[in-house]
């Protein structure tokens, strides 16, 4: 296929509460990424970074900021802001400049240090902004996960019970990731005591902020033939979609939905058509998918997005994770990297993450954790103000 | 029951009366309905009018869904000493076809909502401050 791009390379600085600069996470993850790929810095030609708004003006330009500390060396650079879509709009900037013939090969990275406790908007009186009205309202950013997972309960009869079991199930195998942040295995009984937040969401049903970086070597198939490494994991279709006008579901950090009022208008829900566009590039369909990479920003949310990307019916997320189809060695593994309940949310550099690691499960080399002959898998994450992206990648 | 003036937390997003409507917006053109209220451009993709009325919305809907806070929100969230938590629920509004958050009244928990239970728009104090009470609309199990 001719819009395909090769992955060459996959890197990592382990998430965590480190307090250190973000710059050091993207040089790190950066190197181990030029490593794995056996490519010298000085042949990269462009340099992607996904934009942290949280460490002042050198997160704004993080893509030169990261060459620069790799040592410049002429690549042309490229910034991507696109909320916790940041990492895939990255990745899709380098693809098109390789698709273009611009570039044989280009880094992908993000990296954030992100502040403890919430994130407070601006103070004053500015009603205009939907942020600041939310909070002044009493409505934070659980709040919405919250809706969300008491609708599948009352809607679908999902119970608490199966919430804290996506806990246990990405605990357990999280537990196995010397990358992940948080490698404890949780049990139900760890989750049932844990402060409610958000009705029905306790703490451990929510993820955490984290510090972390990911990066990715990407490069043309010709190119990776030319270097011997012709059977690399290809990206097969990135989607970075907005949503269709009238949503259907409150999304943060608005205050009510659009209004399907007019004639000819039908509601969409985003996050359920995000994959469209990513199967359709593919040519692949759900039932190809060896395993998934979901935004578990909640644990009710992982079954949201089972269904979004229609590894599930509607309402039947919870059956497949009663299974155990969910788990390692079920049907349909999802979240094997252990999810954001292990990692915790490092935003410019989580959907590179979900992609490095569905890259170390097609090549075989996810140890403990690895999906028995993986060969197509999927991520999916959502961010503010109509940001989103799912991608595939494939053998 | 403070005796400062009851003024709007956000001022022009609902009308003050006991029975209060929020306030927005419906397109000329499309009639798409907006809140907060839209006056500049209109936000349907098959629609370029710029023309718009102010509309009372439906003081009455449905629970698409509902949570609460048990922990302090951050500023500008004024927090009562010591916080008290409170419900929170997205009502449906039928002839609008929209969704729109709101705190629940005091003393209504989440063990009162359910998905699809019929609310109405009341007011009630957000927060108090040295010269007035700030009041914003609230859902409320309409009584039936």
């Amino acid at each position: 296929m001719s819009n395909e791009i090769a992955i060459l390379g996959a890197g990592m600085h382990p998430w965590g509460k480190w307090g250190h600069n973000f710059v050091q996470y993207g040089v790190a993850a950066a190197r181990e990424a030029l490593k794995d790929a056996g490519v010298p810095w000085q042949d990269v030609k462009f340099v992607s970074g996904g934009a942290t708004v949280r460490c002042g003006y050198p997160g704004y330009v993080a893509g030169a900021t990261f060459a620069q500390a790799l040592g410049w060396q002429g690549a042309e650079v490229n910034t991507s802001y696109a909320a916790c879509a940041s990492g895939s709009q990255a990745l899709a900037a380098a693809r098109n400049k390789i698709l273009a013939g611009e570039c044989d090969v280009a880094l992908v990275v993000g990296a954030d240090t992100t502040p403890k406790g919430f994130l407070a908007p601006a103070g004053g009186y500015r009603p205009e902004d939907p942020d600041w009205v939310r909070f002044y309202l009493g409505i934070t950013n659980p709040t919405y996960f919250a809706l969300y997972a008491r609708r599948r309960m009352d809607v679908y009869g999902d119970t608490l019970e199966d919430f804290a079991a996506v806990k246990v199930k990405n605990s357990l195998i999280g537990s196995k990731n010397p990358r992940a942040r948080y490698r404890k295995c949780f049990t139900a009984d760890d989750v049932a005591a844990s402060a409610m937040v958000a009705d029905p969401l306790r703490l451990m049903d929510i993820c955490a902020t984290s510090d972390g970086g990911a990066a990715l070597i990407v490069s043309s198939v010709d190119y990776a033939k030319k270097i011997g490494k012709g059977d690399a994991p290809r990206v097969a279709a990135i989607s970075t979609t907005t949503p269709t006008f009238a949503s259907s579901v409150v999304e943060m950090p608005d205050i009510a939905t659009d209004s399907a009022a007019a004639a000819g208008i039908d509601e969409h829900a985003f996050r359920s058509t995000l994959p469209l566009k990513a199967y359709e590039e593919a040519g692949i369909g759900p039932e190809d998918v060896s395993l998934a990479e979901v935004y578990d920003l909640s644990t009710a949310l992982e079954l949201d997005w089972i269904e979004d990307l229609r590894l599930a019916p509607r309402g039947e997320a919870a059956a497949l994770l009663r299974a155990g189809d969910t788990a390692l060695g079920g049907k349909i593994p999802v979240n094997v990297s252990g999810g954001l309940a292990c990692f915790g949310e490092a935003v410019p550099a989580q959907a590179l993450a979900q992609v490095c690691e569905l890259t170390w499960q097609l090549r075989g080399q996810a140890g403990d954790r690895q999906v028995k002959d993986a060969k197509v898998g999927i991520t999916a994450n959502q961010g503010l103000f109509g940001h989103g992206s799912s991608v595939i990648i494939k053998k | 029951m403070s005796e400062k003036p009851r003024n709007a937390a956000i001022e022009g997003w609902h009308t003050m009366e006991e029975k209060p409507h929020l306030i927005g917006s419906q397109c000329k053109a499309c009639g798409t309905y907006f809140f907060p209220k839209q006056s500049e451009y209109c936000r349907n993709p098959a629609c370029d009018s710029t023309d718009f009325n102010e509309v009372e919305l439906s003081r009455t809907g449905h629970v698409w869904s509902y949570t609460n806070a048990c922990y302090k929100p951050p500023a500008p969230f004024v927090a009562a000493d010591p916080f008290e938590p409170y419900a929170i629920a997205a009502v449906q509004l039928e002839k609008e076809q929209m969704t729109v958050l709101g705190q629940v009244v005091e003393g209504t928990t989440v063990a009162d909502l359910k998905v699809g239970m019929p609310m109405e728009l009341v007011l009630e104090q957000l927060h108090e401050t040295d010269d007035d009470v700030k009041v914003t609309w609230k859902w409320q199990p309409l009584a039936l």
